[in-house]
Formats: structure tokens, C-alpha cells, sequence
């Protein structure tokens, strides 16, 4: 009852995130959000995400969104206007989709193709080849280490992208702007 | 019974519809915060689409238990979906960063707005 | 009448960040902070090395490392945080992890493995392989806390204070 329940909360929670108008609000219900996609994979048994989601989601995301709003102090206009087109691209797609998952293979059988090919091997050698009793781990940093590689260097650019648009170069002229933005602007 | 019917399908149904919302989030609000809002939970619902396909009836979460025979679930989508949230973190903090440096320029962050300055410029 | 119009002025000086919010009224909040964040930065340390047997791992130990400098600067300000985790330490950080993950590929290289192959490092490939994670999580870990904590300095940052 609760897997129906748990999707079920987080759908009421996305709508409520989208058509609240208050800003404010809006995060914080976001960040409640991330809280209950943290109890479903718990329930779906994935651990390390639940740990990574509750960290990220629910904490650093918010924050960084609070900061933002703090300094833009944004609001949003107090009367929507409704999208007709939006609403329809979003139907139409949603169909589609619907449609399709007829054809998608039923979930909790364990015959699925997705558990099928490589991953027999990765859970019977794990422990044997890394000495590693989470198979997650051992996956993440030995046998698909170079995506690893390439998903580390993804979050240091993105570190490196926030230096580049918003610090300032030392003895720039006070209203001269951040080092990056003339290139964006270019 | 019949739940266990529905349940074969209801993650995805859920995924679709978390995937709609992140959508009309993204084209119909003018906030610009609001549409980044929406990229993180149309990324969320891909995360639930990948996830959903990990979990495996009586499968127990994917340690290992060296003393005892289990069946465990698929590690797989995991450690892509794993790595996918920290990616996407760092996609909405850039986001975000351009999103000032926006504020910057127009001292607003409503999207109709600054396209009618822009036209205003022209 | 006086003291309201100088708690008005006050908190206009506060709006306009000009004014640091007086010692006294945050001594809860600095006091328990700097309780907490020992035991926080080591459930992160924990995390990380904690990764190989339960559910953990570089990047959920990296933000919580992370978020335990967030709370100091959340707390004490940026200046007092900067000071701490001084600007030059946090960009060499954030590339430091890269590199760690990086040469750690690169040395199975000449003991005969091929790149990210940690089986090689060591005779018996299994440790070989566990200790090549080991050092692969930590260099994740740097990376990931030195990035979080760079994003959030960046756009908490006032713009007179630099």
C-alpha cells in the first residue's frame, strides 16, 4: 500500500511546487519533495541514492536556491497566466508516453531485460575480484570507473564555471562586472 | 492482487506524470527560478524511471551478505542514478549562477519581461 | 520611541548589509555550531570510508563535507569562513580530487594494467582493486566538497564585500 502511497505524495508535492505562487514556498516544498523521492528509494531498496538524495536534494539544492532568492528577491507575478500551447505540448506528450509503457516490461519481475545481461556477473564477482561487499561501490569505482571519471569532471567544471561567472577578477573596477560575463554576453 | 497487478506499471504511470508537471513547469512559468525548479523535477522523474527498473520482488538492497544466500537488486541503474544527482546539482547551481548574473543585467528575473526589454533595446 | 527608531535603523543597516548582527544575539547558534561541526565533518569522513561495506561512498561523503563548511559560513559569515577555507585552497580542491582520480588510473599504466585497471597496483589483484577504490572515493570526495563549497561561496557572496 505504502509504494502506492509514497508516488502518490510526490506527485501532490509537484503540483503544489509548480502552482504555489509564493517563491518561498515553492522551495520549501521542493525540499519536502526530495525528502519523500529519499523514502521511495528506500523503499526501492537503493540505499546510496537515498543517502546522495537527502544530502543533495533536500539539503544543497535548497540552500542554493534560498541564496538566489535572497538575492534576487524575486517574486512572481500574483496572477498566472494560463499556457494553452504548454498544457497541450505537455498532454500530447504525456499520451504518448502513456502509451508506450504497455510496451515496457513489467516492473519488480526478475527477468527484466535491465537486470539480465552483465549484472549476474557484477553481484557473483564483486566481493571476489574487489574485496568490496556494496556492489554499488564497486561498480561505481572499479568497473565503470571511467564513467566515474567523466561524471567527477562534469561537477568540478561545474565548479569551475561558477568561479568563472561570478568572481570578480582582483583590482577590476567595482561595476566592471564579474570576470565571465563579457564573454556571455558576446 | 490487485495491487500487485498495478504495481507492475503504477511507477511508470507516476514517472510520466512527474515528467509532465517538470515539463509545464519549464515552458509555461515566466520565473525563471520556477522553470529551474522544474528542470530538477523533470530530472527527478527520469531518476524514479531508472530506479523503478532496479527493484526486483524479494530482492534486498545490494550489499552483500557473505554468510547467507540472497536474491539482490540490480545495482546497475543505481550507480548511473547515483552519480546522475550530483551531476544535476551542478547543472542547477550553474543555472542558477547565469540566473543572477541576469538579475545583474535586467534587475528582474521574469522571463516576459526581459524579452519586452530586449525588444524595447532593439 | 528612541529605541524603536534605533532598532528600525538597525535592522535597515542589517537589510543593506552593512552591519554584522551583534555577537550576543547569535551565541546559540555559535555555540552549537561549533559543537556540531566536528561530528559532522566525521559522519562525512565515515561516509567515505564507510563506502566499501555499506551504503556510502566519495560522493555523498563529499557533500557532507561540504555542507559542514556551508554551516560555518551560514553561521560566521563569509569573511570569518574565507578564512578559514581560504579561496586558493578551495580552487586547488577542486581540482585536486580530479587528479587524484586521474593518477590513480595512470598508475596501473606501468605496472603492466591498463588505465583504471586497479588490479595491477598491488600483487594480489583483489587488495589491488580495494585499495584502488579506496583512493578513487577519497579523490571523489575532495572534488565533490570543494565544488559544493565553491558554488555556495560564490552566490552567497555579497557584492560590497570583495
Amino acid at each position: 500500500m505504502i509504494d502506492i502511497a509514497i508516488p502518490l505524495f510526490l506527485v501532490i508535492c509537484g503540483i503544489a511546487v509548480v502552482f504555489v505562487r509564493d517563491l518561498f514556498g515553492s522551495i520549501m516544498i521542493f525540499s519536502v519533495y526530495s525528502l519523500v523521492m529519499a523514502i521511495e528509494w528506500v523503499r526501492l531498496n537503493a540505499v546510496d541514492v537515498a543517502i546522495t538524495e537527502a544530502s543533495v536534494g533536500a539539503g544543497i539544492s535548497t540552500v542554493l536556491f534560498l541564496a538566489v532568492l535572497g538575492k534576487t528577491r524575486s517574486r512572481e507575478a500574483p496572477k498566472g497566466r494560463f499556457n494553452p500551447g504548454a498544457m497541450i505540448i505537455t498532454v500530447c506528450l504525456g499520451a504518448i508516453l502513456l502509451y508506450g509503457t504497455a510496451d515496457l516490461p513489467a516492473l519488480r519481475d526478475p527477468n527484466i531485460p535491465p537486470s539480465a545481461h552483465v549484472v549476474p556477473e557484477y553481484i557473483s564477482n564483486a566481493y571476489k575480484e574487489t574485496g568490496v561487499t556494496n556492489v554499488v561501490t564497486a561498480v561505481l569505482a572499479s568497473y565503470r570507473g571511467y564513467d566515474t571519471l567523466g561524471e567527477v569532471t562534469v561537477v568540478s567544471t561545474a565548479g569551475l564555471c561558477a568561479i568563472m561567472l561570478l568572481r570578480r577578477v582582483a583590482g577590476d573596477a567595482k561595476d566592471s562586472g564579474p570576470a565571465g560575463w563579457e564573454g556571455l554576453r558576446k | 492482487m490487485m495491487i500487485e497487478l498495478l504495481l507492475t506499471k503504477y511507477n511508470y504511470w507516476v514517472c510520466i506524470v512527474l515528467m509532465m508537471i517538470g515539463l509545464y513547469a519549464m515552458m509555461a512559468k515566466d520565473n525563471l527560478i520556477k522553470k529551474v525548479i522544474g528542470l530538477n523535477i523533470f530530472q527527478s522523474a527520469v531518476l524514479l524511471f531508472f530506479i523503478s527498473m532496479s527493484k526486483i520482488e524479494g530482492g534486498t538492497a545490494p550489499i552483500l551478505m557473505l554468510n547467507q544466500q540472497a536474491l539482490y537488486d540490480n545495482p546497475l541503474p543505481q550507480v548511473l542514478m547515483l552519480t546522475a544527482i550530483v551531476v544535476g546539482v551542478s547543472v542547477t547551481a550553474v543555472a542558477l549562477a547565469i540566473i543572477m548574473l541576469i538579475y545583474k543585467a535586467y534587475g528582474t528575473v521574469e522571463e516576459n519581461l526581459i524579452l519586452e526589454m530586449n525588444k524595447r533595446n532593439e | 520611541m528612541n529605541g524603536k527608531a534605533a532598532e528600525k535603523h538597525r535592522h535597515e543597516a542589517l537589510a543593506a548589509g552593512h552591519e554584522e548582527l551583534p555577537r550576543h544575539r547569535h551565541v546559540i547558534g555559535r555555540t552549537v555550531t561549533k559543537i556540531l561541526i566536528p561530528f559532522i565533518q566525521l559522519f562525512g569522513l565515515y561516509v567515505i570510508a564507510h563506502g566499501e561495506l555499506g551504503p556510502g561512498g566519495g560522493f555523498q561523503g563529499g557533500v557532507i563535507l561540504g555542507v559542514s563548511v556551508m554551516l560555518y559560513i551560514l553561521v560566521f559569515g563569509l569573511k570569518e569562513g574565507s578564512r578559514r577555507v581560504t579561496t586558493n585552497a578551495r580552487d586547488l580542491l577542486v581540482s585536486a580530487g580530479v587528479l587524484i582520480f586521474g593518477v590513480i588510473g595512470l598508475l596501473s599504466l606501468p605496472l603492466g594494467g591498463k588505465y583504471l585497471q586497479y588490479g595491477a597496483l598491488l600483487d594480489d589483484p583483489r587488495m589491488g582493486n580495494h585499495l584502488g577504490i579506496m583512493g578513487v572515493e577519497i579523490g571523489i570526495g575532495i572534488t565533490v566538497a570543494a565544488v559544493m563549497i565553491t558554488l555556495f561561496c560564490e552566490i552567497v557572496r555579497r557584492d560590497d564585500d570583495d
